[in-house]
């Protein structure tokens, strides 16, 4: 008897609290940055495509909806020919971010996704690559490793010296 | 056998080997670098280490290299002691400071030995904060990418492309940390075997650049073991697929055959399967139709006419012998010429009847005297060139196992060797890359390399034909060779069908049965123009030319043409006048081709990657090659014409309903092919799990994406109703049998280096045997000599004889369609000697008209100061050059 009394008090009570249920989608939850939504493809601090195509986030993936096919431009740098996830299989566990070496592939704060036809979840480049460096602003693949691309000559990258002349007498 | 104790337990292993080698053997994970199987032990690196005691009291004990040290009864070593694997980290740690930060972009990763070898000792994290040394790349041609900083020093590159394979071009340049692998000069890498770099290279320094056109990671990739379809030798190849395009080659290893490399026109041949000129959908009279109603429609014509096949020696067992039965027996033609079928079925009996054995080409690398008669083996079978490249060290190995150094002590023994090289003579119409290594060179027409081969054999046997008028230089050849021949413990006799002479062939022969009656441990190896020549042979048929005969005499009108071009088999004239003739033809083939142009019906045949098949290699091997991908429309050329002879009621192929029951019916009613069915497991074989192998690796990625741009559904994989393999990724992670290795990997090594997982011990045969049937040893039964020796060649006034010249790209038909091979063809030529260029005024380059097997040419003429007067070298099979019947005579029509 006494308990049915007091839980009818906690009830009563609970109407003077701050309400947990958010009035989606007039009112928006507010998500962190690190929360794992849409998938996007950034881009360096020059704009140059992020994406190397060393197909990692391909091979991590747990349901294998990453496919890619890397490609070379004139200067020799690498990008993906084509990029495509399909979400109507992704689970957003992150591992694409983790294995990505260039900080290309990101998760988002955005979970509206919905679509009425299943085809339309599958996202090509076009869709995925953002004009901006994501989360993570400043940091530029290429400038640290070692292949010459247009712009960047061998030894030109961070940390490395100028090309031993080969010829050269010199100990 | 000896005793030796690795971390305290006893282990029963081979005397002579080396730690390092018998520690992989027994399965252990010992990293390594500069060391190679192939290559031996240099002991540069320093990342074998491991811990050496004196005896079971001793518990300080010492770092050795294990790869330098030999194996003795009741050694003590460890290999997990925590001084050694310090040692082994600290060393990786020193080797890393100036790796890139490249991985990413890096064609070697995920099949990488310096990842493999990095993630195996444990180093992780980077203490090395000071600059990293970086290099200027080269450009070393169309087949192998360059990217210097990534080297680790190693020197593996050098010691194979220099050592081993007898390269000039490469090398290496500055010291310490300085030094650089590469050429004096950007340019293209010469060695036929520069692709093997991209293997034996253990970081991404030397990559396949063909890969990186259409880039994929190793685990990405559908792989299937397969068989080289470039020349006779047969060597055992993985192709691997994505997206529908084959994507690399990379080399199986056999240990009898190709053992850890392949030529360069078996890695970058296959740009072929990719061309735009595949044939992708039947096709009558230029109009695509479906393949249902052009099975129904060919069924009706061919009962409605007279039908003959022509079958290709570049085409498998399977689909000569079903088209054979399609057609009927006598109906079957080989599709070759009169003289190619003659030399090929003269090669065989020789193989199969005579005396001699021939040797794998494993037993051909062990000989310690070679006389090549006739055959620039660089550019007809490359593999045997790289093998004939190790045999000349056999002799002076004799020396180093005096010494007590053991053979794989590779600086010690090169040390001992020096220049020194055992017997090999080269009799050949032109210069060929061997000849750097030869003792002697011999330069003649045909006919004189014959008849220096007929005065061997009679040297050494006098019951062997005689000859006279020999001049007094080949007299004294003849007798250095005999002598050396007979001096040999295994002699090894090469020769073949390239030069397009009989005599040659037979000369070879005699050569080889006068030296088994003085030493049962002679070897006859004999090369053939084709993949398949030896099984097309011993099937059986007529020459291409009788089948022109035939339908000249209205005895037939429909052909049936399997996988071959007739106008690389007859002359322009005679194939038109045929194909004309012919009320129907119909073409079953892979890539467009002049032949292709003419047939009413064009049947899309997979190629090796789209095909089950089996092939025949020069020393009467048989292999089964395995499909690798399914195209649409496409199939092999066996199941399209069992599919049409069912349909046309024909009683023989109505049962056939895959790769095993034709293979059954090829074994049953052909005597010659009993037992073939055993060359591979049946299509129900599954491993004692259950399952298949899968031809995916496990970590194969895309699965869900791949084909999502055109339905988000996943499309069911397609089965495989040929072999116990899968499409998939899904299936066995057990070793797979030795037959059907798709790849190699194993935990831990993910590069080709994986392979000593796979093999009962490091360097020999695959677990469970290495894969393909002999079908014939010699027999003996055709026990005399060859005796018509040839007539001494005299030049013609106005006349020359041409003779073929071969070129390992150009002269093969498939390779030579690929992008990255079709860089390397040369240009049409005329080869002639200095003497008759003076003669005519002629300088290189200049044009020179002549006419020769009823065709006019006008080619430029190059000029070679060795090929004898009166003879010009003609290439064989180059783009634009039309079929000349070699050897015969050429009359020069008019100068300039």
């Amino acid at each position: 008897m006494l308990s049915i009394v007091r839980s009818l008090w906690l009830v009563f009570l609970h109407m003077f609290h701050k309400r947990e249920t958010v009035q989606y989608p007039e009112q928006k939850n507010k998500l962190t940055t690190r929360w794992r939504g849409r998938i996007v493809l950034t881009r360096d601090p020059d704009m140059g495509e992020r994406c190397v195509g060393c197909y990692l986030c391909a091979a991590a993936c747990p349901v294998d909806c990453i496919s890619l096919q890397a490609t070379e431009d004139e200067n020799g740098r690498r990008y993906p020919e084509f990029f495509r996830i399909n979400f109507s299989r992704c689970i957003f566990c992150g591992y694409c971010e983790e294995a990505c070496p260039t900080y290309a592939i990101q998760l988002i704060p955005d979970f509206e996704m919905a679509e009425y036809n299943r085809q339309n979840l599958v996202y090509e480049k076009t869709e995925l690559l953002i004009d901006g460096p994501g989360k993570y602003p400043g940091y530029n693949y290429y400038k640290v490793a070692g292949l010459a691309i247009g712009g960047k000559g061998k030894g030109e990258a961070e940390n490395e010296l100028p090309p031993i002349d080969v010829k050269s007498l010199i100990p | 056998m000896v005793t030796i104790y690795i971390d305290h337990k006893p282990y029963t292993v081979n005397p002579g080997k080396n730690l390092l080698e018998t520690c992989l053997t027994l399965g252990f994970d010992l990293p390594y670098f500069c060391w190679h199987p192939a290559l031996g032990s240099v002991g540069a690196c320093r990342q074998c280490a491991i811990k050496m005691f004196r005896d079971g009291d001793d518990k300080q004990g010492r770092l050795v290299m294990s790869c330098m040290e030999p194996v003795a009864n009741n050694q003590r070593i460890s290999i997990m002691d925590p001084m050694a694997v310090d040692f082994r980290e600290g060393v990786i740690e020193w080797l890393m400071t100036n790796h890139p930060h490249d991985c990413a972009v890096c064609d070697e990763g995920g099949s990488c030995h310096l990842q493999d070898m990095t993630v195996m000792t444990g180093h992780a994290y980077r203490r090395f904060t000071f600059k990293k040394r970086t290099h200027v790349n080269q450009d070393l041609g169309p087949f192998i990418n360059h990217e210097m900083n990534r080297c680790i020093q190693c020197y593996r590159c050098v010691r194979f492309y220099k050592d081993y394979a007898g390269g000039e071009d490469l090398d290496v340049f500055a010291s310490k940390s300085n030094v650089y692998f590469g050429r004096s000069e950007p340019g293209i890498l010469e060695s036929e075997f520069s692709g093997n770099l991209s293997e034996v290279c253990p970081t991404g320094v030397f990559t396949d650049k063909t890969l990186k056109q259409h880039y994929t990671r190793k685990w990405d990739l559908t792989m299937a073991p397969t068989i080289c379809q470039h020349c006779s030798l047969g060597c055992n190849i993985i192709a691997g697929e994505r997206y529908g395009d084959l994507r690399m080659i990379a080399n199986r290893y056999h240990g009898e055959i190709n053992g850890y490399f392949i030529c360069d026109r078996g890695r970058f041949g296959y740009e072929f399967v990719n061309s735009p000129n595949r044939i992708l959908q039947p096709q009558h009279m230029g109009q695509p139709i479906d393949s249902d109603k052009a099975i129904n429609e060919i069924s009706e014509l061919i009962k409605q006419s007279n039908v003959i096949g022509i079958g290709s020696p570049r085409a498998s067992l399977e689909s000569n012998y079903a088209l054979k039965k399609l057609v009927g027996d006598s109906n079957f033609y080989k599709g070759v010429s009169k003289q190619e079928q003659a030399l090929t079925e003269l090669a065989v009996s020789i193989l199969k009847e005579g005396t001699v054995r021939t040797p794998s080409m494993k037993e051909t690398e062990k000989a310690d005297a070679v006389f090549i008669l006739g055959e620039d083996l660089t550019n007809t079978a490359p593999m045997l060139a790289l093998a004939v490249r190790q045999s000349v060290k056999q002799q002076p190995m004799q020396e180093v196992n005096k010494l007590a150094v053991p053979e794989w002590n590779d600086a010690a023994a090169r040390e001992i060797i020096q220049d020194k090289k055992g017997p090999l003579f080269v009799a050949t119409v032109a210069e060929t890359k061997l000849d750097t290594i030869a003792s002697k060179t011999f330069r003649a027409a045909p006919q004189d390399i014959a008849r220096l081969g007929f005065a061997v054999a009679n040297l050494i046997d006098s019951s062997a034909p005689n000859l006279s008028n020999l001049s007094e230089e080949e007299k004294t050849l003849a007798e250095l060779i005999a002598k050396s021949l007979l001096a040999s413990e295994r002699p090894v006799i090469i020769s073949g069908t390239s030069c397009q002479s009989d005599s040659v062939l037979k000369a070879a022969a005699n050569v080889a049965s006068a030296l088994q009656k003085r030493n049962k441990n002679t070897g006859i190896v004999l090369t053939l123009p084709e993949c398949n020549s030896v099984g097309l042979s011993v099937m059986g048929g007529l020459a291409l030319h009788d089948a022109f005969e035939k339908v000249k005499n209205s005895k037939a009108d429909a052909v049936i043409i399997l996988e071959n071009d007739l106008y690389r088999h007859g002359s322009a004239k005679v194939v038109d006048a045929f194909l004309s003739k012919c009320k129907s033809v119909i073409v079953i083939d892979h890539s467009q081709h002049a032949t292709t142009t003419k047939g009413q019906w064009l049947i899309p045949a997979g190629t090796f990657a789209e095909a089950d098949g089996t092939l025949v290699n020069n020393e009467g091997r048989a292999q089964r090659f395995f499909q690798v991908y399914e195209k649409a429309n496409v199939k092999e050329s066996w199941r399209w014409l069992s599919s049409i002879g069912s349909a046309a009621g024909n009683a023989i192929m109505q049962p056939w309903k895959n790769f095993d029951s034709i293979t059954a019916a090829l074994s049953q009613e052909e005597k010659n092919f009993n037992g073939i069915e055993k060359v591979s497991l049946s299509a129900d074989f599954r491993m004692h799990d259950g399952q298949r192998v899968p031809r995916e690796p496990h970590r194969y990625s895309g699965r869900t994406s791949m084909l999502a741009n055109v339905a988000v559904s996943e499309p069911k994989p397609p089965e495989d109703l040929d072999s116990g393999m899968s499409y998939t990724m899904e299936g066995t992670r057990a070793l797979p049998p030795s037959s059907m290795i798709p790849f190699f990997w194993s935990p831990g090594w993910n590069s080709v280096q994986s392979v000593n997982k796979y093999q009962e011990e490091v360097g020999a045969a695959l677990r469970g045997g290495d894969p393909g049937i002999r079908l014939f040893e010699a027999s003996g039964k055709q026990s005399s000599y060859f005796t018509n020796v040839p007539e001494k060649f005299k030049p013609v006034e106005n006349k020359l004889w041409g003779v073929p010249i071969h070129h390992i790209f150009g002269s093969e038909e498939l390779s030579a369609k690929g992008a990255a091979v079709s860089n390397r063809v040369p240009l049409p030529y005329l080869l002639l000697s200095k003497e008759d260029a003076a003669k005519l005024k002629l300088t290189e380059g200049e044009a020179i008209e002549f006419e020769i097997d009823e065709q006019g040419f006008k080619l430029p003429v190059k000029l070679c100061a060795t090929i004898s007067t009166g003879v010009a070298g003609l290439p064989v099979g180059l783009p634009g050059l039309s079929f000349i019947e070699l050897s015969s005579w050429g009359v020069i029509r008019s100068l300039k």
